[in-house]
Parts: C-alpha cells; structure tokens; sequence
C-alpha cells in the first residue's frame, strides 16, 4: 500500500516481516521478536519495529538507536493507542526516526497524529491526497504544546499550526 | 435598582478573541467537508458517526439531537437569544438542559446542523465535544464568582481545561468519554467524586491555588466515588498531571467492551495505589517545562473575563427584608431559589426549570429570552445552566429580587422548589433516546405534580430524586437520595427505586437498589409511602437523607412495598 508523507503518496519500501521464514534484504520491518535478526543482517537495508497497540514503547527503549522506524497501528479508527505511543516515543524515549502508522485511519486524524510525533501514514491504493491536504490544513491553531513545538499563538497555550 | 453593564468583556466568561473566532470558523467549515463527504458516500456511516458526535450530534430515535457546550454553564444573554433562535427556527421552540450543563436540541435535521453550527460560532459557541470518546464540557460551581463560601472562582481553571482539551492531538480516541468537573468551594456543588476526574480547589502557598485531585468516579452501569489520587496539585503542574493521567488511561483503558471502557474501571481493576504508581511514572518522565501551567497564562486567560462591577448596596437588604414581610410567597421563594453571596447586599438567584407537573429542564424560546432579558437588566448580563438542570442569575442586587420574580411569576419560572422533591433530575428517557428502557418525563411530571403543593414540599425539606431511564445513568439516579431507574420488565417499562445516594464531597455516597421493580403509577406511590415513612420517623431537623443514614433502608423498602 501507498505511503503518504510530507503531504505526497510515495511507494512503500519498508516491508512488514509478519511470520516465519528468512528475514529478506531491504528495509524491514519486524516484530519485537524477531527484531534480532533484522539487527543481524548482512545486508543493506534498514530496520523498523512493528509494534502492536497493547505494547508499551517501553519495551524499545534498548534497541532504539538502532531503529530506523516505528510501525504503529490503528486497528479500528476509534482505538486511540497509536497517539500515546507515538508521543511517549518522541518525548520520553527521544525517538527521531520515522514513525508509521497503519491501520484504519481517517483523514480527519492526520494532523492529529503529526502533532504526536507520526510522519508516515500507511493509507488505501487511490487515496486521494487532496482529503488529507485539507485535512491537515483545516485548523490555523491548537490550543496545546505538542511534540512538533509549534510557536506560540499570541498569549495562553495556543500554538500556531500555519502562517 | 436595575443597573446594565457597560463591559466589554463578558461577565463571568471568557471572551473570544481574533484567534478563537477563526477556529471556530474553520471549526464549521471541516464538519461542512465531512457531512459532504457523508452525503458523498466517501465516509461512511460508521466513520462518519464519531466525526459528527464530536460536533454534539446525535441520532435519536425520531430525530437529531444536537447537544451545544456552555462551557461551565456559563452563557450571556446574547448567546441565550442565540439559542432561542435555534429553537424556534430549527426545533420545536424549546430547549432542554442538561446535566452537563450544556442545551441539547431533540427535533434538529441533519442538513441545518452546518447553518446552526454557523449561528452558534458567531455568538462565540459551539458543539465540540459535547459527545464522542474524548474530554467532554467541563463543569464548574454554579455560583462560582458568587458564593460567599467560595475560596477562588474555578471558571478560570475549567476555560483554561476547556482549551487545552479542545481537539487535543493525543486524547480524542479515547477509550470512552471523560468529564471533569472544578469547584472553587470546600462546599462540593459540582459532584466532584462522581466524575473521571474532580477537582476541588483551594488556595495555597504564595496566593497560588492547589487542587485536590479525585479519580475514577462516574455513575452509569457501575457506579462509583472518585478516590484522591493527589491532594496538592500546585496549578503549575495541573495540565502536565490531568495529561499523565489520560496518557495513562488511553493507553491501558479497556477497549474491549463500551460498559467497562471509563476510567472508574482501570482504576478499580489496578487499585488506586497502582494507577498513582503509574500517573507518577509518567508524569515524572513528562517535560515538565513544555506542560507547565506558569501563573502567567493562567492570568492572561483571567484577563479574558469580565468581572461584575458591583454598585453600592447599602440599603438593599433592608429592602429585601421589608419585601419579604409583606409578601409571603415570595418569601418562601427567597428561601428556597436564593444563595448567599460573596459581595454584601447582594444574591445569586436558582430559576426554576421544573414547574409543578413540567418536564424537568425544558425551557421555550419565549422562557429564553425571558432569562435573557433578565440577565441583562439585573445580572451584569450573564447566566448559568446548573447540572441540576436550572438556570443562575449569579449576582442580582437584593433590592431588585422581587421585580426578577414578579417577571419570573409570570413565565411560569418561578417555581420555589430548588433542593425540594419537584426540582427532578431527569434525563430525556424513552421518548427521546435510543438507548433508554423506560420514559422518564412522565413519572418525573406524575412525582412532580404528586408532590407539588407548596407547603408539602416545604414539609419534606432538601431531597434530590433523580430519574434514569436506563442503567447508563443519565439522570443520576444513583446519586439521587431517592433514585429512580427505568428498566425492561418483561417487555413493559418498569421502574427500580435506588435510596441514600448523595453526590457531596464529604458525604458522598451511591444509592442501593431497595427491591423488585414496580410499574409507573406503583412507583409513584411508593415514593409517596417512602416519604411518609420519613416525615413519621425523622428527628426534630432531620433532613431525608440523614435520616436514611441514621435508620438504613429496611423501614422504607418495607413502607415502599407495603400492599395498601
């Protein structure tokens, strides 16, 4: 499935290693369990983790700075868990790496999930960007800090989203 | 005397700006986009569902139900104009309030909701999240700014927690929905142990409030008392906590099932000593300084609200006194609608919405622009809606209080019930809701008109009755000092009846189940035996539920089915 980042659908390099087999060459993404031989590769190509919605970031924090990205998954739009995670990774484990999420999610959770710190989205073949454009556009201000520092919006916790 | 106020802020409510007027338009334009893209079948039914109950609308049984937020239940009187316009225009002409403190209209269609939604951000409101799985309108003191026992005026702190929770980028997927109430006041007027979280505040080192902080409390299915989780929280750290422990609740809250999703249940099924384990966790890996509530803001946002410019009141006490004398009716009305205030010679005044035999927080459009006019000719033009479904005048000057109620006499708003057996509780029920067993308005019109005589009432003295039309617990029933719960007998609606439930910080406790259910008229008359039963035994002074409490149950289950 297509990636959307920076505002533009891109082809997907990463592949998700779901079970068993040899772990292939190019940029992979793997389960804790398995994160092992990802690591211990001898090829080219990078290493993300994907993690389910019931683990803790946690988990990642002694193999973080060998990771390339993080997968994340809204298994139904409703379930909220991927925005903790993808927070707590940016903020308590200082995480800089690309973080996907994949999933059921809509548009109107887009900037939602880059104010947390997300910046891939794993979206349906024919996705129509302008959607998420405008989207992500909608809104000029937030009423609260988040992940990306946007500057103040004149006085109390507002921020500015655009200028 | 009458007196208007020249403010250019609004009383008692924090005044939009440039900036938060432009949110709200684009606030309106992206629910226009996603109700074209409804209608455009590129969202469905089941995705467009949590996008619209983020906007306050519902699909009832007969209609939309489009619920707007009054931000801790405080609207001036051009706002109330706004509303009656949306209820003439686009209901039936009326309104109904909530014990959010918000006004849900029953009879909306979906395609006005853009154009009111429109209506609404031009008189500075909205419907953002007033439904949906996220922070819900944050409630406050009805006579915040006004009491005489009041320590701070907790509006500041709910505006602050209303902007701070408005499309928060973490917390809008929550597991379920999440209510916060504030109080100002050692008295807890707001229910506080009944919410996910509430916060009592009060004033601490350096002329800088502390906030004593109650978890996991809710009503619904599993009703349950709020535990302190801490008791003194400095303000500076008020958003980085509630943050540490929604973060903590999003991510552990359960998913699996919608009755176990609240708050209430992961703090039960840890321990509260396991939960504050975890929230400190947090909250001690959290950037403090990017969360920090510095005393700065909390002042800019104070300077966004209008303070009521209290004239001299000399000799209206005096004047109220002679007024009483003369006049008994009104006098009993003082006793009961009135509630003394912080500012000598003045009263914050409780308008009743439960008339003898009335459907408990309906107000028509004519009743709005009624409690509008008066706002603006005696309350420095400013309302509030309690969560025990009434409206507040906040600061009425005590020699004008028998001209609001000779008005209010004559709008049928005048009822001298508040705190008695009438002034009902009552959520919208089976004639309204899809998710109800049983009608609630009728039996709470047959319990009002039961009990409406002046004097009797009196005779009872303070008791709240609160009516559910399911167990989700809308009407508070358990809260109630005598509840009453609508359920599915066999395919006839029926009702439980629920005893010694009180919402008050210190004495706060959830109402028992006292037997089998009865029908509408059986339930009537059990309650009527259930208060005889009281006015035999109880001690000289003894209110209802003190005499629940000195004497259990037992003696009014047994009156309450006793065969006549």
């Amino acid at each position: 499935m297509p990636l959307l980042e920076n505002g533009q659908i891109k082809n997907d390099t990463w592949l998700v290693v779901q079970d068993g087999g040899a772990v292939p060459a190019g940029d992979v993404l793997l389960p804790l369990s398995r994160l092992a031989e990802g690591f211990a590769r001898n090829t080219e190509g990078r290493v993300g983790v994907v993690l389910a919605p019931d683990e803790a970031v946690d988990g990642l924090s002694d193999v973080l700075d060998r990771l390339e990205a993080v997968q994340l998954t809204l298994p139904i739009f409703r379930d909220g868990r991927a925005f903790t995670q993808a927070r707590a990774l940016r903020e308590h484990l200082k995480f800089d790496g690309i973080i996907r999420v994949g999933g059921h999610v809509l548009p109107d959770q887009y900037e939602f999930l880059l104010r947390c710190g997300v910046t891939d989205i794993v979206v349906p073949e024919g996705t129509d960007v302008s959607v998420w454009e405008r989207a992500h556009k909608a809104f000029t201000v937030a009423y609260q800090p988040s992940v990306q520092n946007e500057a103040k919006e004149g006085f109390a916790l507002r921020r500015r989203l655009f200028s | 005397m009458p007196h208007t106020s020249q403010h250019i802020l609004p009383v008692g409510r924090y005044a939009y700006d440039a900036v938060d007027k432009t949110f709200l338009k684009q606030r309106v334009a992206q629910f226009k986009d996603q109700v074209e893209r409804r209608i455009s079948g590129s969202l469905t039914e089941e995705e467009f569902k949590p996008l619209r109950l983020m906007n306050g609308l519902y699909l009832q049984l007969h209609a939309y139900m489009l619920r707007v937020a009054i931000p801790y239940g405080i609207v001036s009187a051009s706002q109330m104009r706004t509303l009656a316009l949306i209820a003439q225009r686009y209901d039936r002409g009326y309104g109904h309030f909530t014990t959010r403190q918000n006004i849900q209209f029953n009879w909306i269609k979906l395609e006005d909701t853009p154009d009111i939604l429109d209506l609404l951000a031009e008189a500075e409101m909205h419907a953002i999240q007033t439904s949906g799985n996220c922070i819900r309108n944050v409630t406050a003191d009805q006579f915040a700014g006004a009491a005489a026992d009041e320590v701070l005026d907790p509006r500041v702190y709910a505006e602050i927690l209303r902007q701070w929770s408005t499309l928060h980028p973490e917390f809008t997927f929550l597991p379920r929905k999440f209510k916060i109430a504030i109080s100002g006041s050692p008295k807890d007027r707001v229910a506080a142990r009944f919410h996910d979280i509430g916060l009592m505040a009060r004033m601490g080192p350096h002329g800088r409030p502390v906030f004593e902080v109650y978890v996991g409390g809710g009503l619904g299915r599993t009703p349950i008392v709020g535990t302190s989780i801490q008791k003194d929280l400095p303000e500076s750290d008020l958003i980085a906590y509630l943050e540490a422990i929604l973060r903590v609740y999003n991510a552990y809250g359960r998913r699996d099932n919608i009755y176990k999703a609240r708050i209430k249940i992961l703090v039960q099924a840890l321990g509260i000593e396991s939960f504050r384990e975890q929230v400190d966790a947090e909250f001690a890996a959290m950037d403090r300084a990017k969360y920090q509530l510095p005393h700065q803001i909390v002042e800019e946002i104070r300077a966004r609200f209008g303070q009521p410019d209290f004239l001299p009141a000399d000799e209206a006490a005096e004047k109220l006194a002679q007024q009483r004398l003369a006049d008994p009716a009104f006098n009993y009305w003082v006793q009961t609608n009135t509630h003394a205030h912080k500012q000598a010679g003045y009263s914050s005044v409780t308008i009743s919405c439960k008339p003898v035999g009335g459907i408990p927080g309906d107000v028509t459009t004519e009743q709005m622009h009624v409690l509008a006019d008066l706002a603006e000719k005696y309350s420095f033009g400013e309302l509030r809606v309690t969560h025990l479904q009434n409206v507040v005048l906040g600061h009425v000057r005590q020699d004008a209080l028998y001209a609001v109620w000779q008005v209010l006499e004559q709008y049928d708003l005048a009822t001298a019930n508040v705190g008695f057996i009438t002034d009902i509780i009552a959520c919208p029920g089976l004639d309204y809701c899809a998710l109800a067993n049983a009608r609630s308005l009728p039996i709470a019109q047959k319990l009002s008109e039961r009990f409406g005589s002046a004097d009797l009432q009196r005779e009872i003295g303070p008791l709240r009755l609160n009516i559910s039309g399911c167990i989700n617990a809308c009407g508070h029933h358990h809260a109630g000092h005598i509840g009453i719960l609508g359920v599915d007998k066999r395919g006839e609606e029926a009702f439980q009846i629920t005893l010694g439930g009180a919402s008050d910080q210190d004495t706060v406790s959830v109402g028992q189940i006292i037997g089998s259910a009865l029908s509408e008229n059986e339930t009537v008359d059990a309650v009527a035996r259930i208060i005889d039963t009281y006015l035999a035994r109880r001690d000289q002074g003894e209110h209802f539920i003190q005499t629940c409490r000195r004497i259990g149950t037992t003696p009014f289950k047994e009156a309450a089915y006793a065969t006549a």
